[in-house]
């Protein structure tokens, strides 16, 4: 399962003082198809970009949409990321555990913003999951993760959003495919 | 006669009932316009004789083209809303836009009437724009048997409200009429603030504030007038 996510298009998070962002590089399948949607909107402080096997990120987006949808409703107040990614966590742990069933394939990067600030999260297949201040997953990563290792510092003080997707952004050119 | 019935009942047994209900009292006026709708609603909150808020609207934006208006028992119109407020962040989700007037008209009835048998006791109207981008207006009962309608007015005062819309914006019961007067966003608006100062004389439960919202294609704006406070 964890094949799956090296597999999928590349996806990156990074955030900063008031930001979280999500950028991601849609791949087409063929010239004849769409290119593949990769970031899915969980709730108004929350969103997911994802590689992997898609239909898989469908069931656990609507898993969360429903999560913080409940939360909303039964406390008034947007449900926290820790708890929202723990609560994948702990859904996805049983596919890890159970005979018979499959972990999901999907490799999760969430980005939101809580009480505490800007998070970005990432979720594996093996249901183990990561508060990161940047990272990258998907096929020919390791660049782009290279540059936000690099260059970390830079933004984790920006305040301006367009600044901070200008910093995601140069990142991504290494991940494409030649 | 009148004084044997009377003893009688002294001597029955009698039970007292918790009631799950409870009048908030409270109006809410709404009318459709060729490309704008108007939404209006009074700010009090009563219980009997008594005032619980005056600062409460009873009108809610649930999308950019779209209000919803809930009086009755305060209670049911705040979880109604909550409830439609999640149904509509269901839609956004799943169809990636939002819900159309006509849609959220349809799915307010369904909610409504699948508590046909412990109803919440709220009287509704949805107020916003169609698809064709025409101002629309929609009432409910309790139970959410609805209509579309050009003008509607609802809750505590409706019935004094009612028979004026109906001379002022349907122009009913009036002979020798000029009904070539264009219906604009400022007439109504400004019929819909003395409709209410007129409903606060005679209804109790009607007044301090009233809050008009119109909608049209560029947004929803929204403006409180006072009202009498007695």
């Amino acid at each position: 399962a964890m094949e799956a996510v090296k597999q999928g298009a590349a996806t990156l998070g990074i955030k900063g003082k008031n930001y979280a962002v999500v950028v991601a590089l849609k791949r087409a399948s063929s010239d004849l198809s769409s290119h593949q949607k990769k970031i899915i909107p969980i709730d108004e402080h929350a969103g997911i970009s994802i590689a992997g096997l898609t239909s898989d990120a469908r069931i656990l987006s609507r898993f969360m949409r429903t999560e913080c949808l409940n939360h909303r409703y039964v406390y008034g107040s947007p449900l926290s990321i820790s708890r929202l990614v723990s609560s994948v966590g702990d859904k996805a742990q049983t596919g890890t555990q159970i005979m018979g069933r499959r972990p999901y394939g999907v490799g999760l990067m969430v980005a939101g913003c809580d009480e505490t600030g800007p998070h970005i999260y990432y979720i594996c297949p093996s249901s183990n999951f990561y508060e990161c201040k940047c990272m990258a997953i998907g096929s020919r990563s390791q660049s782009a993760r290279t540059y936000l290792e690099r260059h970390k510092d830079e933004f984790k003080n920006v305040e301006d959003l367009n600044e901070l997707v200008a910093h995601a952004l140069p990142a991504l050119p290494d991940c494409l495919p030649n | 006669m009148a004084v044997l019935i009377d003893s009688k009942a002294a001597m029955e047994p009698t039970q007292h009932r918790f009631s799950p209900y409870a009048m908030n009292g409270g109006t809410v006026v709404a009318v459709a316009g060729d490309d704008f709708a108007v939404i209006g609603s009074d700010t009090r909150l009563s219980e009997g004789y008594s005032i619980l808020s005056r600062d409460v609207s009873k009108v809610r934006n649930v999308t950019k083209a779209c209000l919803l208006g809930s009086v009755g028992f305060h209670g049911d119109v705040l979880t109604l809303t909550k409830m439609m407020d999640a149904r509509l962040k269901q839609y956004l989700h799943t169809h990636g836009k939002e819900m159309p007037c006509e849609a959220i008209a349809q799915m307010l009835s369904t909610t409504l009437y699948y508590r046909r048998f412990f109803p919440y006791y709220t009287y509704n109207m949805v107020a916003g724009l169609d698809k064709q981008g025409k101002g629309c207006v929609f009432s409910y009962d309790p139970v959410g048997s609805y209509e579309r309608e050009s003008y509607r007015a609802s809750g505590s005062a409706s019935a004094i409200i009612q028979p004026l819309l109906d001379n002022q914006i349907g122009f009913k019961n009036q002979s020798n009429v000029d009904t070539s007067i264009p219906m604009t966003r400022e007439r109504v608006r400004d019929l819909v603030r003395d409709i209410f100062a007129a409903a606060s004389e005679r209804d109790i439960y009607t007044g301090d504030e009233v809050e008009i919202a119109i909608i049209d294609k560029n947004g929803i704006e929204t403006v409180r007038y006072p009202l009498r406070s007695d």
